[in-house]
């Protein structure tokens, strides 16, 4: 079983966040980074399936240099190697370019053993678009199963992947066949701390370094100026102003009800 | 921090704490209950037998780096730190005294993360007075019998073993042994726990003896040995004491600047009056030079020197900075740093404690100046 978990490198939602100036992008550069946190759940997910089996996890990201700190944290925590794909030309990528760089990484991961099944998180806590997923299985030309709240892979490599996704009424049992892509939710399980020996373990763990060369892709496809959207402008959320006070009249019951449907509460 | 993996380390050690600790704390010691879970946490992650050798489990950390760990922990939950130090305690006797085949047996258990050790030395007429323990071990035809009441015993009734100091002849000091009993042994019980001023997750409670039988092969070092082993164990254990004060003061000092950052009298932020300002100043200092003492015993420690003194020297200046700090930090927030909506008054009475135990203040000093003094 070879598995390929997406994972990306995201501001520390903790930190002070905030965007360039000069580009109107993410500042990657000004705060503490980490393993996107949703992330986590795909990377435990991927080291059960190898630990209840056999196999192997690669762990890809792309990123900046600094990205290498998510890859280190996937490796500590048990994953086998890495790929990280760093390219000045990516700066600035949206979800569609992103796509495809991680669609080139993977195929040529699979050049040297056919890749069984991708994971990804949910979406990114920086972004949190979701999107990516899915487009890099088509991309892939695998099926998509996302939003998965408990995966079973039966059969192993050739086998099938069945999750669960959780509606709001109704949860959907889903199987595809393998290879396939599947996105974890943030309720598929606990994901481990690293150990201090897996902290030791990871400084010798292979990670490959990537160029777009190296992918065979044109630095035109990627990066701002082939984004399909832009930010324009960014601007602090405003401040929360102070809440409307109701005034009990004997009618206290009335207005409050009339402010929650005004407001679209209820 | 000496090498790139103690910075990992570190970093690790604050995640854990961040995640699993941190959100914890309050309730748990409200509710009084021993955080199992947390101390598996800790263990899987391998932070529960850093001093020791790596190939009985350990990850052969030096002290500077394993205090760092009790440090940061403390920081969060001084019940847990104070837990992983007696813990890395009850291996020392082993690690240190133990035979070859006495190691390969029982470290790996003990440094697996997986178990949970308990130090039973103290009892409730010998505290201070370590020699005038009345337990006692009697030789039986594969190993020893031990009887006798132990006091003041952390992790009692959760621990998966108990090095226990005993009696095996009637010379005082020189009359002492070591024992490696585990927790199932038959005749091994537990009192009701104490009722304590705080650290209310270190369930401390006496353990009774009655004709506990252990094989020959758990008696650690040589018989009448116990009382150097104790007092090795202790210079080592100090320091973890003294890096779980020194982890609690911070605590405090933190709460404390953040309070007085941004509480208004008088309309002045009441930081920017001198008599408070010098008073975070104080504290500051205090915690700075307690770290500093302990480090560096700790290196002298790394370095296989001398460090009995130094040790002595770190846990009374750390932990009687962590009373004063504690106390106030507790002035700085006023009213507030009275009552349970902030975790001052816990900090308060959980830094009592650390001058009392592994040698009370007092013992600290006497044995500071008996290393001073000519003979
Ligand atoms: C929360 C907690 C956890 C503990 N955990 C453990 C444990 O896991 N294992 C264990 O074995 N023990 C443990 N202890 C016991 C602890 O180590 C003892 O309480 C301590 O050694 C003091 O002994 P004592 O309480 O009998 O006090 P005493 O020895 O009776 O001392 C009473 C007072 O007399 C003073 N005094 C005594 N002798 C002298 C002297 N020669 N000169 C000057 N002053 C002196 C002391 O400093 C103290 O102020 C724990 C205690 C507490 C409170």
């Amino acid at each position: 079983m070879n598995i390929v978990v997406c994972v990306k490198y995201v501001p520390d939602a903790q930190a002070e966040r905030t965007f360039n100036a000069s580009d109107n992008t993410t500042d990657r550069d000004n705060v503490d980074g980490l393993l996107s946190e949703l992330d986590e759940y795909a990377v435990e997910e991927a080291l059960k399936i190898v630990e209840a089996g056999e196999g192997e996890v690669t762990v890809l990201t792309v990123g900046p240099a600094q990205a290498a700190d998510a890859i280190k944290k996937a490796l500590q925590m048990g994953a086998h190697k890495g790929v990280h794909v760093d390219d000045d030309a990516i700066h600035g990528s949206d979800a569609v370019a992103t796509s495809l760089v991680l669609a080139e990484a993977i195929k040529k991961i699979g050049n040297e053993a056919p890749v069984d099944l991708v994971v990804t998180g949910m979406a990114s806590t920086d972004g949190t678009m979701g999107v990516v997923p899915t487009m890099l299985a088509e991309r892939l030309g695998l099926p998509a199963v996302t939003f998965a709240s408990e995966l079973t892979i039966d059969g192993g490599a050739g086998g099938t992947a069945t999750i669960h996704r959780d509606g709001d009424a109704s949860t959907q049992t889903i199987t595809a066949t393998l290879p396939a892509l599947v996105s974890v939710t943030d309720q598929i399980n606990e994901p481990r701390y690293p150990s201090f020996k897996g902290i030791m373990a990871a400084k010798k763990k292979p990670v490959e370094k990537w160029a777009l060369a190296d992918l065979g892709i044109d630095p035109s496809q990627v990066g701002l100026d082939a984004a399909w959207t832009k930010v324009e402008a960014f601007a602090a959320r405003p401040p929360r102003s102070q809440g409307e006070i109701v005034p009990d009249e004997g009618d206290g019951g009335r207005k409050l009800a009339a402010f929650l449907t005004e407001h679209k509460f209820v | 921090m000496p090498t790139d993996d103690a910075t990992d380390l570190i970093e690790l050690t604050r995640e854990i704490c961040r995640k699993d600790l941190a959100p914890r704390v309050d309730d748990a010691e409200r509710a009084r209950t021993f955080p199992e879970e947390t101390f598996r946490t800790l263990g899987r992650a391998g932070l529960l037998s850093l001093p020791y050798p790596e190939e009985f489990g350990g990850a052969d950390q030096p002290y500077e780096v394993y205090l760092q760990v009790v440090e940061e922990i403390a920081s969060v939950w001084m019940s847990v730190a104070v837990g992983v130090s007696v813990h890395s305690l009850t291996a020392y006797p082993i690690a240190s005294f133990g035979t070859p085949e006495q190691k390969e047996a029982l470290l790996p258990g003990m440094l697996s993360g997986e178990q949970l050790g308990a130090y039973c030395l103290s009892e409730p007429l010998a505290g201070s007075d370590i020699a005038s323990m009345t337990t006692r071990a009697t030789r039986t035809d594969d190993g020893w019998s031990l009887k006798g009441t132990k006091a003041w015993i952390s992790h009692a009734g959760h621990a998966d073993y108990y090095t226990t100091f005993a009696r095996t002849s009637d010379d005082g000091g020189r009359g002492l042994s070591t024992f490696v009993v585990p927790g199932h042994a038959e005749g091994l019980s537990f009192a009701d726990p104490e009722k304590k001023m705080g650290l209310h997750c270190d369930p401390v409670a006496q353990v009774m003896f009655d004709q506990v039988r252990i094989d020959e092969g758990r008696l650690v070092g040589h018989e009448g040995e116990g009382m150097h082993i104790a007092l090795s164990a202790l210079d080592a254990g100090r320091l973890g004491i003294a890096a779980a004060a020194t982890g609690l003061a911070q605590a405090a000092l933190d709460r404390a600047s953040e309070y007085a950052s941004e509480r208004e009298q008088f309309d002045r932020r009441i930081g920017d009056f001198q008599g408070l300002a010098f008073l975070l100043a104080d504290m500051e200092a205090a915690v700075t030079s307690a770290r500093a003492t302990y480090l560096h015993a700790a290196r002298l420690k790394d370095a296989g020197r001398g460090y009995s003194k130094e040790a002595a020297v770190a846990k009374l200046v750390a932990t009687d900075a962590a009373m004063r700090v504690t106390t106030d930090a507790v002035q700085v927030l006023g009213g507030a740093g009275y009552t349970e909506d902030f975790p001052l008054e816990r900090y308060m009475r959980e830094a009592k404690v650390t001058q009392i135990f592994e040698g009370t203040n007092q013992i600290q000093r006497l044995v500071i100046s008996r290393h001073l003094l000519t003979r």
